[in-house]
């Protein structure tokens, strides 16, 4: 029997597994090394382009080329809520895509949302995360970023999936990649330089994020209420005595997989 | 069917008057105005936007007096509160405070001319600790939904925890809090947040883009 290049690799991983690290991240020292290979690889490429496509072309443009990646996504958005059971949101999506297709021209214009017909976000992992299988480790994966074994083998499902993928010839299939990929980088330009204020230790923040949301996503929002904070603050919480106070509130962390 | 009317009428003035009788705004309403407000003064004032000082200064005056910022500052430490003396906890809760405004403003300052929803509020009118939720709608995705978690005081309803698109910004700080405590105790972790505030406020001094 051949021993499969998954569990060699999982082997290795579990070499790397440190001992006090978080639970839900035992590959932490692998996942920082592939995270630096990341971060290297956005400054020095993904976030210069970005960022001269934000400034160099008009919001109007730009939104045109969000909606036409985003009208083709609703295809598999509308097949994952169905294998979710959940007929309703399905049926919207092909809905959307169906007006954006055409009084929409081919989806650049978001002509559903006008009407009310609001978007939706879902992916292959979110709907093995709907059918029980939980996170699994967490995993940096090279390039794409914050994931977890659930989620990569959802990524893996969708990237399989990606009606863009069809495109011919393959020189037009791999611009529209790159315009995708350009264009979700641009929209996140604020949010990672939030995250960059924000943390005291990027990884874990970006972590810890990437977990919440992903948990939150599964649930459509709804998650069963994190017991964590409630029982600690049935202990009670200080309350200031002086009207001090503080804020937030940032949209942390989009990651590859909302679109 | 007259009388029902009547009656139902009557209900709906009683009900008015009752809740205008009310000492404070009900949380929802609450939220609504100050993020009006806010948003608001930065659409007129283009000045602000650029201004980083300036928009932490709107902040203060007008968002901060609703935020329970020592408790906020407790739910992220987690366990490692109780570590603290009253000394360290005061400032902790400063450090932390400057550096959820100064990111706050930077939020703001993004997302400003986005379209925002307000939901009504879901809640008995006894509760006393209750979830306000906005949406921020944005073209060819899917609205962010931002979570206000507010609690009664005796000083009014305030908030205590802000989730942003299902991510809970006091548990997603409690991580960090926590392996910083571990490492280098709690004057680490004073001292790491204050590093990091300074370093921010030299940025910010610089002018923005």
């Amino acid at each position: 029997m051949r021993l499969p290049a998954s569990a060699v690799l999982l082997a290795f991983l579990a070499a790397c597994a440190t001992a006090d690290g978080d639970p839900r991240d035992p590959f932490e020292g692998f996942n920082r090394g592939v995270y630096k290979f990341n971060e290297a690889v956005d400054a020095a490429i993904a976030r210069p382009v970005a960022t001269a496509y934000r400034d160099l072309l008009h919001e109007e443009i730009r939104s045109r080329v969000r909606n036409f990646f985003s009208n083709i996504a609703d295809l598999f958005i509308g097949v994952n809520n169905l294998l979710q059971g959940k007929l309703q949101d399905g049926v919207e999506d092909w809905a959307r895509f169906a007006f954006n297709s055409t009084f929409g021209l081919l989806g650049i214009h978001d002509v559903a949302s006008d009407m009310g017909i609001e978007k939706h976000n879902e992916d292959f992992g979110q709907t093995l995360g709907r059918w029980g299988v939980g996170d699994g480790p967490y995993l940096v994966l090279p390039i794409l970023g914050s994931s977890t074994l659930r989620d990569g083998v959802g990524t893996a499902a969708d990237i399989y999936t990606d009606p863009v993928g069809d495109f011919r010839p393959i020189r037009l299939r791999n611009s529209a990649v790159a315009l995708r990929l350009v264009s979700v980088r641009a929209d996140l330009l604020d949010a990672s330089r939030i995250l960059e204020e924000a943390a005291l230790d990027k990884y874990v923040f970006q972590r810890d994020a990437y977990l919440q949301r992903r948990r939150s996503l599964i649930y459509d929002g709804r998650p069963p209420r994190e017991e964590r904070i409630r029982e600690e603050r049935s202990f009670k919480t200080p309350v200031n005595v002086e009207p001090a106070a503080g804020v937030d509130n940032l949209r942390v962390v989009q990651h590859a997989h909302d679109r | 069917m007259r009388t029902i009317a009547k009656a139902a009428l009557c209900l709906f003035a009683a009900l008015l008057l009752a809740s205008a009788q009310g000492q404070e705004a009900t949380p929802d309403v609450l939220v609504k105005n100050v993020t009006l407000e806010v948003v608001e003064l930065i659409a007129k004032d283009k000045e602000i936007r650029g201004n980083r000082n300036k928009l932490i200064e709107l902040i203060n005056e007008k968002v901060l007096p609703h935020f329970n910022f020592t408790g906020m500052t407790a739910l992220a430490m987690g366990q490692s509160w109780n570590k603290a003396d009253a000394e360290q906890k005061k400032r902790l809760t400063e450090e932390f405070k400057t550096l959820l405004v100064r990111t706050y403003a930077s939020a703001l300052a993004a997302f400003a001319e986005q379209k925002l929803e307000f939901r009504p509020l879901r809640a008995k009118p006894t509760d006393t600790d209750v979830t306000v939720n906005v949406r921020v709608l944005q073209p060819g995705a899917q609205p962010v939904p931002i979570d206000y978690s507010m609690e009664k005081t005796a000083h009014g309803w305030k908030v205590y925890d802000v989730m942003v698109g299902g991510v809970s910004l006091v548990a997603n700080y409690r991580t960090e809090f926590n392996n910083t405590v571990r490492e280098s105790g709690i004057e680490g972790l004073i001292k790491s947040l204050s590093a990091k505030n300074r370093t921010l406020e030299a940025a910010g001094a610089a002018p923005q883009k």
